[in-house]
């Protein structure tokens, strides 16, 4: 990871950028004084209206899905049991660290956020969901849980390791896991905010939501809303990996142009071919189209693509985008939860036609292929089948010349730029 | 107004929806069914109702076309 190095100065109302990551010391995780000298302290419970902050700041979720993080605390609080709180930790996007870091170098922003949550709900557990092979993460946020011990009385904090895995961390794959010890998706309804953990409503918000929704909670909508555009306002993380000179994660504004995004990145390494927003639940976007788009929802829709956790990979001329994508969505169709027929049958029949079509004397069966990614939309109890068949179709868009070269027995580059990962 | 839904963790893909109400649903080359959300009225409706009653795993569901997720 990469950021700027926090001032040694207690920060408060950071006026600029890097905000959320102001407090990340050299390379170990902020102590609870360290943590206070740099934000500091939360307000105390009771002494705000959480729900209105988040409303008016703007906030959304950043997990991926984007959902407003206010109308979310209200959908909880309208419920009539005790909610409970989680801290969706569990990254399984592969090309993805910005959770990782955030539970690595400040965990008391997140913990701070868990809390504040809790208060607004007036729920008495906050639950931190940390991926299983995050050890790293896990031992920080618990070592962080024993220092808080006595610093809120109200809201018992604990750490969960969770499974790894692509589809793990999806809301109610998250909740099952909770209650039933099965890290699949459920159908839906109900809810989580309707009935989740312990069938108590449950509001689920991504970690980097809750370190933002601490920052509120201090500073105030007006303060968030310095930086960013009025629809997409404050600042979020962004991993971006590929043909990068320093690889890793950045906070910029919303609405940052992704050519500035690069640049901060230290710049390209070769030239761009295409760039992968929102990791593999997201889409490719040509050379052209990335190079005007900039940091925002409405930018990339308006695109064909979305900005999901902002994930981003650059990639070269030297990598295939044909052979990168087959590799992908292997790993994609593998991670199905192995629960819902359309997911199981439809996603191995897309990897694997992607797959002929990478290896040596490729066929043409790209017809066959647009039918499966236009079918298996909207057919599975999560959006697992949705996110695979718009990162196959925009592949095939963006990557057309190359996969005409690969029907005609050429593979136009060599080079990986995607992590080797397999489903477990 | 009611339209049809398929719970895809519990649909095992017999098929019968298929046969029994062709107006909204079709198979898929697995035997799993594409459903049209479309709401079903008149005829269609009875054909709905009986799909979900012969549902070997209950998966198909009649639901109100404006609820839903």
């Amino acid at each position: 990871m990469r950021t700027a190095p926090a001032t040694a100065t207690a920060m408060v109302r950071p006026p600029g950028l890097p905000r959320l990551l102001a407090g990340v010391r050299s390379d170990f995780a902020a102590t609870l004084d360290e943590h206070l000298a740099t934000y500091g302290p939360p307000p105390a419970a009771g002494t705000i209206d959480l729900t209105a902050l988040a409303d008016a700041s703007g906030l959304r979720g950043l997990g991926g899905a984007g959902f407003p993080t206010g109308r979310k605390l209200a959908a909880v609080a309208g419920q009539p049991r005790r909610p409970v709180v989680i801290a969706n930790g569990a990254e399984g996007e592969p090309v993805s660290g910005k959770d990782k870091v955030l539970l690595r170098y400040l965990p008391h922003l997140v913990l701070d956020g868990a809390t504040a949550a809790a208060h607004a709900l007036g729920a008495r557990e906050a639950i931190v969901a940390v991926s299983r092979s995050d050890s790293d993460g896990l031992e920080t946020v618990n070592a962080a849980i024993h220092e808080r011990h006595g610093f809120d009385k109200r809201v018992r904090l604990r750490a969960v390791a969770v499974p790894d895995g692509f589809v793990a961390g999806e809301e109610t794959a998250l909740i099952q896991f909770l209650n039933r010890g099965v890290a699949k998706p459920t159908f839906t309804p109900p809810l989580p905010f309707e009935r989740g953990v312990g069938r108590a409503p449950t509001l689920v918000q991504n970690v980097e939501t809750l370190a933002q929704l601490a920052l509120i909670a201090r500073f105030g909508p007006d303060w968030f809303r310095a930086v960013g555009t009025w629809e997409e306002p404050g600042s979020a993380l962004v991993t971006i990996s590929g043909a990068v000179g320093e690889p890793g994660v950045y906070e910029v504004a919303f609405g940052t142009p992704l050519r500035d995004l690069v640049t901060q990145a230290g710049g390209v390494t070769e030239h761009v071919r295409a760039f992968l927003v929102g990791g593999f639940f997201g889409t490719w976007l040509g050379e052209n189209e990335a190079r005007e788009a900039r940091l925002l929802e409405t930018d990339l829709r308006a695109r064909g693509a979305r900005l999901g956790a902002r994930a981003i990979v650059v990639l070269p001329p030297s990598a295939c985008g044909i052979c990168e994508s087959a590799h992908a969505l292997r790993y994609l169709a593998d991670s199905s939860a192995g629960q819902c027929g359309p997911c199981v049958h439809g996603l191995e029949a897309i990897a694997a036609s992607f797959e002929r079509l990478a290896a040596p004397n490729a066929r043409d069966e790209r017809q066959r292929l647009s039918r499966w990614i236009t079918q298996v939309r909207g057919r599975g109890a999560c959006r697992h089948p949705d996110g695979t068949a718009a990162f196959a179709a925009s592949a095939l868009q963006v990557f057309a010349s190359e996969a005409e070269q690969h029907l005609h027995g050429r593979c136009p580059g060599s080079r990986s730029v995607l992590p080797a990962v397999a489903a477990r | 107004m009611k339209r049809v839904r398929v719970n895809p963790i519990t649909c095992e893909g017999h098929g019968l929806c298929a046969e029994l109400l062709p107006e909204r649903i079709q198979l898929d080359e697995w035997g799993f069914p594409i459903v049209d959300p479309e709401p079903v009225t008149g005829e269609a409706a009875r054909h709905a109702a009986r799909a979900v009653e012969a549902c070997p795993t209950l998966a198909l569901l009649l639901e109100n076309a404006q609820g839903g997720r």
